[in-house]
């Protein structure tokens, strides 16, 4: 017999379902594997999702909505709330009206991130709930836990996911889930959102009574789920954790936190007193174990040398075994490599040629650092590129400094290159520096997002228009330049090697769009000029 | 009780339709009523890196990643990726890969993922209707006769084995 209420859905496309059915107003977010996709999927299904520029304004547009009563969700991959984490931690002194559920989605083992950072740190470090799901299903249950654990406590709630959960279809049933108690409207409370420090100081000791609240009925009635079988062996587990853990020893018992901060410690030791052996098995940073630990209750944790990478059933296997023999290396497979039609080659052919120092970003230009150009030096976070130049010009000697170019691509540009740009004017290195955007007309790297240089909104419908030369020329920068890599290479190289030369300020706009992109651009182009031309015509028509 | 799951791994190189591949006998084993999962690392695929998926179903299926070794079939786009994925075999289990099938034969080049996931179709118990059907929701319509033709000679090649 087949059921009708049951769907394959991916953990990402869950999300979206939850919020979608519990009539979530607003989605922001910014793209960034392996998060990207839950907007997409709330935009197709229906519900009001917009890109930010970055993930900090994403945060701060969701925290509005939800001071004026609304369901706010805002996503990101783990790397997205550094950039995120100023809002955070004040908003968690604030606290909303309605819901503001924020998603992080950790990489462990590094798929397509610059690090592996643990953000369930973050959760203790702000003072917000944290719930980890670890299949599709208790992505779309604890997306509508979060709201309302969010409207209930009236706090912003961390919904942390890793790369594993938020890409694995899983099987998912959908529930009745109510919409939001009320309509948006705004009460003024200045003592409770103007976080001067007269209104903090109380703010804080409000949040900790709060997080007191929470951590009671965590202990009591939590999304936790205590599975007792063989007394022998006890695992204290979390997120994608439990899967392994539960296929490698599947007569231990169980203790599986749904909701991991505020960490229900009396539950977790009474779990460790019911069995002969207690063990952590957590992926990434050893948080749950140190918080165990703390607390006084014996409990065992894995070697250090499974902080790194994702944790797998055979991994699992070896923890529990204590294994600590080196592990067999799998196989490399082919890496990526910039696209032969990719624009980005020719900037790339000619940064290499001409020997610079690079300064570089990320992107799917990242790739650039990857022989034959071998022509990127540096690679920290979104923006980085344009700082980390200035700083090497400020320091190497004339005839190195006078190599340094920054290259950065147009979202990550209108992310966080912008402020850079600023600085490079207040604080001009004497030899000059020459800055390169390398404007494809998409997020190519997480799969060809629009973002606030394309024009377009996240469903591709015309919208307001960043455009870089004029922003760079606004900030005094004379030597302001647009060329077209794939039309006119040598122009490229002429451009560049003219700027170095020069002891001034430059910035080289390489336009030329995605190959990938390219034909869906033109799409959206048609689509925007007949929509206007019909708005024409219905306009004469008044 | 012991509770039997299938593992299917597919291996190949982005662009190739690895992903499209496992999406299909996933839905395809979902129709079915089996508890699903699949799983796969993607994000750099598209720039023509290796790709796998895996795709795990039965009656209740934890990890969604298959353990190494546990492989109980393994289906290879691209020739060269054969030798990185051949370790996750299980012993006696079932290695599918582009020259199973005859390339001239094939209506379009891009078909081979759907002619391979044919020759898997051959090993496992699922009714080709839910193949078909599982191929027409994962592909444009116009695309479709294509497909099926892809399918229909590759689940020959399986049937003969
Ligand atoms: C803070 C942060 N957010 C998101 C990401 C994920 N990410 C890395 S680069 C990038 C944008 C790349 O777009 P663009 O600069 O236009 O370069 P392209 O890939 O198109 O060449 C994104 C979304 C990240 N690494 N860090």
């Amino acid at each position: 017999m087949k059921e009708s209420n049951r769907y394959l859905l991916s953990g990402n496309e869950a999300v979206a379902q939850a919020a979608r059915d519990a009539g979530v107003g607003l989605g922001t977010g910014y793209p960034g594997t392996p998060s990207t996709e839950i907007l997409e999927h709330f935009a197709k299904l229906g519900g009001r999702a917009q890109w930010s520029p970055n993930e900090k304004v994403a945060l701060e547009v969701g925290l509005g909505a939800a001071f004026a009563r609304g369901r706010a969700l805002v996503t990101m991959k783990h790397v997205g709330l550094n950039v995120a984490a100023d809002p955070l931690f004040t908003a968690a002194y604030t606290g909303v009206s309605g819901a503001l559920v924020v998603v992080t989605a950790d990489d462990p083992g590094m798929a397509s991130s610059q690090n592996e950072q643990d953000n369930r740190r973050y959760a203790v470090a702000a003072g917000v709930p944290m719930l980890e799901p670890s299949d599709s299903q208790e992505c779309y249950d604890f997306t509508v836990a979060a709201i309302d654990i969010s409207e209930r406590w009236r706090i912003p709630v961390l919904l942390r996911m890793t790369t594993r959960v938020c890409h694995s279809l899983t099987v998912v049933r959908r529930r009745d889930v109510g919409g939001p108690p009320g309509a948006p409207g705004f009460e003024h409370d200045i003592k409770g959102r103007v976080m001067v420090p007269a209104n903090a100081r109380p703010a804080h000791h409000r949040l900790r009574e709060k997080l007191a609240d929470i951590l009671a009925w965590n202990e009591s009635s939590g999304p936790n789920r205590w599975i007792e079988r063989d007394n022998t062996l006890g695992i204290v587990t979390s997120g994608i954790a439990y899967m392994h853990a539960a296929e490698a020893a599947p007569r231990a018992s169980m203790l599986k936190l749904g909701m991991a901060y505020p960490l229900p410690v009396e539950t977790i030791r009474r779990f460790a007193g019911s069995v002969d052996r207690c063990i952590v098995i957590e992926e990434g940073d050893p948080y749950l174990v140190d918080a165990i630990r703390a607390a006084g209750i014996t409990a065992d944790g894995k070697a250090e040398m499974y902080r790194f990478s994702e944790l797998s059933v055979e991994r699992v296997r070896r923890i529990l075994a204590d294994d600590e023999s080196p592990e067999p290396v799998p196989p490399k497979g082919k890496p990526p490599a910039l696209c032969n039609t990719c624009p980005h080659r020719v900037a790339f052919t000619a940064l290499h040629d001409l020997d610079c120092i690079v300064a570089g970003d990320i992107g799917c230009y990242t790739l650039g650092a990857l022989p034959p150009f071998s022509a990127m030096d540096t690679c920290i976070c979104m923006g980085a590129s344009i700082g980390v130049g200035l700083g090497l010009r400020h320091t190497l000697p004339e005839d190195q400094a006078r190599r340094v170019v920054s290259v950065i691509g147009d979202s990550t540009f209108v992310h966080s290159g912008i402020t850079g740009l600023v600085e490079m004017v207040y604080n001009p290195p004497s030899t000059g520096h020459v800055v390169i955007i390398l404007d494809n007309g998409t997020t190519a790297m997480t799969g060809l997002q629009e973002h606030p240089g394309t024009g377009r909104t996240l469903d591709h419908q015309p919208t307001g228009k960043v455009c870089y030369e004029d922003l760079a020329r606004s900030l005094g920068i004379r030597n302001v330049h647009v060329t077209d890599p794939f039309a006119n290479p040598d122009e490229f190289g002429i451009l560049l090697k003219a700027a170095l030369g020069a002891s001034e300020l430059a910035v080289i706009i390489a336009r030329h769009p995605c190959l990938l992109a390219a034909s869906k651009i033109k799409q959206y182009e048609r689509a925007a000029k007949e929509q206007r031309l019909c708005s024409a015509v219905t306009n004469t028509g008044n | 009780m012991v509770k039997r799951i299938t593992n299917v791994v597919f291996a190949g190189l982005g662009g190739q339709g690895v992903l499209k591949a496992s999406d299909i006998l996933a839905q395809a084993a979902f129709r079915q009523g089996f508890d699903v999962k699949k799983s796969e690392i993607h994000g750099m695929s598209q720039r023509g890196g290796s790709v796998t998926s895996d795709v795990r179903f039965g009656d209740e299926v934890l990890s969604p990643m298959v353990p190494e070794g546990e492989t109980d079939y393994l289906v290879v786009l691209a020739p060269e990726e054969v030798d990185n994925n051949r370790g996750r075999l299980r012993d006696g289990g079932v290695l599918i890969k582009p020259d199973d099938i005859d390339a001239t034969a094939l209506p379009h080049a891009k078909s081979l993922n759907v002619a391979l996931l044919g020759v898997l179709s051959a090993h496992l118990d699922l009714p080709e209707s839910d193949w078909v059907e599982a191929i027409h929701a994962a592909l444009p319509e116009k695309l479709h006769k294509l497909n099926d033709r892809a399918f229909a000679i590759g689940r020959s090649v399986g049937n003969k084995r």
